[in-house]
This record gives C-alpha cells, sequence and structure tokens, in this order.
C-alpha cells in the first residue's frame, strides 16, 4: 500500500534537509537560546544568593553590633563603678586626712593654750609676787610711817634673834 | 513612562485577540476549503455522471504525496503549482523538468509518466517505460508536494527560530518579549521536563536534536491541519517522513549507547541464566526492543496523523456521500459534518502538540536509557 511505503526520494531530502536545518538551528538558534537561557537562570540565581548572603552579612554585623553595645555598656558600668569606688576613697581619704589634719591642729591649739595658760600663770606668779611685795612695802611702808612702831618692829626682830 | 506601559498594556490583549482571529481564520479555512478541494474530486477528470464519488480515493489523494500542489479546480480547470521532477534513469540519464509536461498525470513525457494503474506497486509515482518495452522505475528525487511543504515548513522553523535567538540577544538581561515569550516555556518544558528529566548525564548534548524535532513535529503537524497552500500537505503523516525522525532517534541512541547499555542488550543482569544458554531469549528480546522502539515511535505519530486527517476527511465524503443520493440529505448532514470536522480540528490541535511531544519525550528517554550508568 502506498500509503506505508517509504518514498526514498522524499527520504533523501528529508535526511538532507533535516541534517541541514538541524545544524543551522543548532549554530543560530538554540545555542544563542539556551545559553542566554542559561546566563539568565544563572544571574538570577546569583543575585539570589548575593541577595542571601547580604541578608546574613548584615544579621552578622546587626549582632556585632548588638555585642559592641553591649560591651560598652559593660565598659561603661563598670567606669561608673569605678568612679564611684574612686570618688568614695577619694572622699574617706580627704575625710581621714581632715579629720587627722584638724586632731593635730586642736592638739598644737591646745598645746599653745597650755602653753599660753603656763605663761599666763608664770607672768601672774610673777605679776602677784611683785603686787604682793608692792603691797607690803607700801603695807610696811604705812606701818613704819610712824617710829614708834619702826622701833617695836625693830625690838620684835631683836627679840626674834636674840631667841635664835 | 506611564503612557510606554499604557501601549505595553494595550499591546498583550491586542496581540492575543490578533492570534485568536487568526487561529479562528484558520480554523474556518480548515472546514470551507476541504469542502472546495472536495469539488474537484467531483467534477474532477472526468464528468460526474461517468465517476461516482470514491470516498477512498478522495481521502487518500489527499493525505498522500504528488507531482504538483493542487489548490483549487474551477469548473473543469485544475489550478495547481506544477514541481519540479528530477529522475535519474540508466538510459536517459538525469532528466529535471516541471511536472506540468504530465498535465495533471494524462501525458508522458520523455517516457515518463505517472503510473495511474491501481494494481501496480507504483501506482502513483513516476514509472519509465525503457526501449525494450519494460517499465521501471527511475531513481527519483523529484521535489513533491511534500519535499516542497518540508522546505517551507523548515524556512519558517528557521525564520522563526533564528529570530527568537536574536530577540535573547537584542534584550539580553531582559524580559522576554513577543515571540520570544511564547517559545520561551516551550523551550523551557523541553529542557527540564523532558531532556533534564530523561538523560541524567550531560543532558545538554540532545537539546538541539530534541528542540528540533518537536517543534519540527509540531510546526508540521499545525502545518498539516491548514489546507490550503503552503499548508495541507500532511507531512508528519508521512512514513517516510516519521522514519527519518526514528532513524535519527535510532542513531543518536546506538551511538551514544555505552557499556552498560550494551551489557544490558546482551547479558541482562538480573534475569535467570536459562533465558540466556542454551537459547538467548533475553539478548534476541533485548535486540528486537532496540529496532521496535525507533519502529514504534515511526507508527505512532505517522497514524495519529493520519488517522486525524481521513476521520476529518471521512466526515467530509460523508456529504457528497449523502448528497449523490439525494441533494438535500447533503445539505442536511453537512451540518453534522462540519460540526464534528470543528470538534476534529479542535482534537488535532492538542494531537499536534500530544504527539510532538511524545516523539521528543520518548526520543529522551532512548537516549537516557543509552547513556544511562548502572551501579
Amino acid at each position: 500500500m502506498g500509503l506505508v511505503t517509504p518514498d526514498y526520494g522524499l527520504l533523501f531530502w528529508m535526511v538532507l534537509t533535516f541534517l541541514v536545518v538541524l545544524y543551522i538551528l543548532k549554530k543560530f538558534a538554540w545555542g544563542p537560546i539556551l545559553s542566554s537561557l542559561k546566563e539568565r537562570e544563572d544571574s538570577i540565581e546569583e543575585a539570589l544568593e548575593s541577595a542571601q548572603k547580604a541578608r546574613e552579612e548584615m544579621g552578622k554585623l546587626q549582632a556585632d553590633n548588638e555585642k559592641i553595645l553591649a560591651e560598652a555598656r559593660n565598659e561603661r558600668s563598670k567606669m561608673l563603678k569605678e568612679a564611684k569606688e574612686l570618688q568614695q576613697k577619694m572622699i574617706e581619704e580627704a575625710k581621714q586626712k581632715a579629720a587627722k589634719e584638724a586632731d593635730k591642729m586642736i592638739e598644737s591649739a591646745r598645746r599653745a593654750i597650755e602653753n599660753e595658760k603656763e605663761a599666763a600663770i608664770g607672768e601672774m606668779k610673777e605679776n602677784i609676787a611683785s603686787l604682793s611685795v608692792l603691797i607690803a612695802e607700801k603695807i610696811l611702808k604705812k606701818q613704819l610711817d610712824d617710829p614708834k612702831k619702826q622701833k617695836e618692829l625693830m625690838d620684835q626682830y631683836l627679840k626674834d634673834i636674840k631667841l635664835n | 513612562m506611564i503612557i510606554k506601559k499604557l501601549t505595553k498594556l494595550s499591546d498583550t490583549p491586542h496581540k492575543r485577540v490578533k492570534y485568536a482571529i487568526l487561529l479562528t481564520f484558520i480554523l474556518f479555512l480548515g472546514t470551507s476549503s476541504i469542502f472546495a478541494q472536495h469539488e474537484e474530486e467531483k467534477h474532477g477528470d472526468k464528468p460526474l455522471s461517468e465517476k461516482k464519488f470514491d470516498p477512498g480515493h478522495f481521502i487518500f489523494d489527499h493525505i498522500g504525496d504528488a507531482y504538483e500542489w493542487h489548490i483549487v479546480t474551477i469548473g473543469h480547470n485544475h489550478i495547481s503549482l506544477p514541481l519540479p521532477v528530477i529522475v535519474y534513469s540508466e538510459e536517459k540519464g538525469l532528466n529535471v523538468f516541471m511536472s506540468s509536461k504530465f498535465h495533471h498525470g494524462h501525458e508522458s513525457y520523455k517516457g515518463f509518466r505517472i503510473e495511474t494503474d491501481e494494481k501496480s506497486p507504483n501506482k502513483g509515482k513516476i514509472v519509465e517505460t525503457l526501449s525494450d518495452g519494460t517499465v521501471v522505475r527511475p531513481i527519483d528525487i523529484s521535489i513533491t508536494k511534500n519535499v516542497l511543504s518540508l522546505f517551507f515548513s523548515v524556512s519558517l522553523l528557521m525564520w522563526i527560530f533564528i529570530s527568537v535567538a536574536n530577540a535573547y540577544k537584542k534584550n539580553q538581561g531582559k524580559a522576554p518579549k513577543g515571540m520570544q515569550s511564547f517559545f520561551e516555556p516551550l523551550i523551557i518544558f523541553i529542557r527540564d521536563d523532558i531532556a533534564k528529566a530523561s538523560i541524567q548525564k550531560n543532558p545538554e548534548k540532545y537539546m538541539p536534536y530534541l528542540l528540533t524535532i518537536f517543534f519540527f513535529i509540531f510546526l508540521n503537524n499545525l502545518l498539516g491541519l491548514v489546507p490550503i497552500i503552503p499548508g495541507g500537505a500532511n507531512l508528519t503523516g508521512n512514513i517516510t517522513i516519521t522514519m527519518a525522525l526514528a532513524l535519527f532517534t535510532f542513531t543518536i541512541t546506538t551511538i551514544n549507547g555505552n557499556k552498560a547499555y550494551w551489557t544490558h542488550m546482551i547479558n541482562t543482569p538480573g534475569v535467570p541464566w536459562w533465558l540466556k544458554i542454551p537459547v538467548p531469549l533475553m539478548p534476541i528480546v533485548e535486540i528486537m526492543g532496540m529496532f521496535t522502539k525507533p519502529f514504534v515511535l515511526m507508527v505512532r505519530l505517522f497514524a495519529n496523523i493520519t488517522a486525524g486527517h481521513i476521520i476529518a476527511l471521512g466526515f467530509y465524503s460523508l456529504i457528497f456521500i449523502f448528497g449523490e443520493k439525494n441533494i438535500f440529505a447533503g445539505y442536511g448532514i453537512s451540518v453534522v459534518s462540519i460540526a464534528f470536522t470543528i470538534f476534529m480540528m479542535m482534537l488535532e490541535l492538542l494531537v499536534a502538540f500530544i504527539q510532538a511531544y511524545v516523539f521528543t519525550l520518548l526520543s529522551a528517554l532512548y537516549f537516557g536509557m543509552a547513556t544511562e550508568e548502572h551501579h
């Protein structure tokens, strides 16, 4: 039957044409099409990958930032604590120093007062002595105004001497 | 910017509408022009009174090859495109002349004529009457209707895909446009769902072949549905064309067959020894399978496409079978026939894609089997 009998003339043209078309399409159509498709897919994949990478990078950066911030916070609190301690110490020291100084000052003041007092007492004694001498002199002067009394005293003295 | 966007938006539906109109037009022509072609049969070579309508002839004339491309018959005038006849005979050497010299097969030219004897195996082919009176078939590489259709379809194929490739170069790094975006999903489908899914090792190597056969078969299936010139040549429903395609698949499979493939063929692993020795039953089955695979490819495409054409033509024949009995019965049945043929055309559109897909998929599977590494 003609329908199912292959015709070699047509077969000849078909094989020839098909091979030529296959070659031409491979070179000028499928090659460029497939390579551009691949290129595009690769570039999309690359873009997605780099986006993912950037996201990760950002996450890392954020974590880093957090860490740095935490560290800074720590540092600050530590510094504050240290400053407070230092201040406390300084105040304490100042207080102690002040107290010591005050003690010293009080001591020296006391000593000065003591000296002054002693000096004053000495002076007072001297004054009192000279005053009493003066008074005695004045009294004596006044008592021995009268020669009678002088005589009497002398007698007294003499009497005392005799006694000795 | 906005204007550009607007024009783009309006562009796509507009194009879609254009395609839809084109498709309906093709379908409409499909139905009407087989109708027209039939009239030629009716009023054809001989007057109606002498020749009864023969649906067998009518159908096989339409799905077969021819030395001229019949376009239309008006009254008794055939309008057809004469095609070059290229024959080489031992007696007369190379002869090239136009098929119009045969006067639609009624006359002989330089001892060559188209065999009209129903019983001859060369019926419809060019035969040569030698000087001693014997009739032989010369070496015949004429540009027949199918060959011209082949040239036209591959030119169209090359034009389409080279311009698509140029679009890729022009739109580098941009979204696909127009024809490019129509073919891109198909190309990706073939690459990912046919080639990569079936071939494990280096599927890219087979891509040009798979793409070429897919679009060759698909385009020719569609052109076969267009009944007017340059379509209508039933190329993929021709056993020679499907044989050539199957031969390519067979050749590529055989050339690329690796050690595992041949081992599987000769000494199938996992099969009881008594199936191989002393009677090599399995090797025989396997080697037969090697040939039946492409044979089935050949027959499947041929049978599917030819069957579709035969059914559509059969429906049209009904009109004339009934019309010969009663003209009104012919008109009446024509409504049914056209409705059925429209349905068949729709089905054929689907078949056109499915057969192209099946042929490509099976080819890819065979390549995959030939290159698969067994562990």
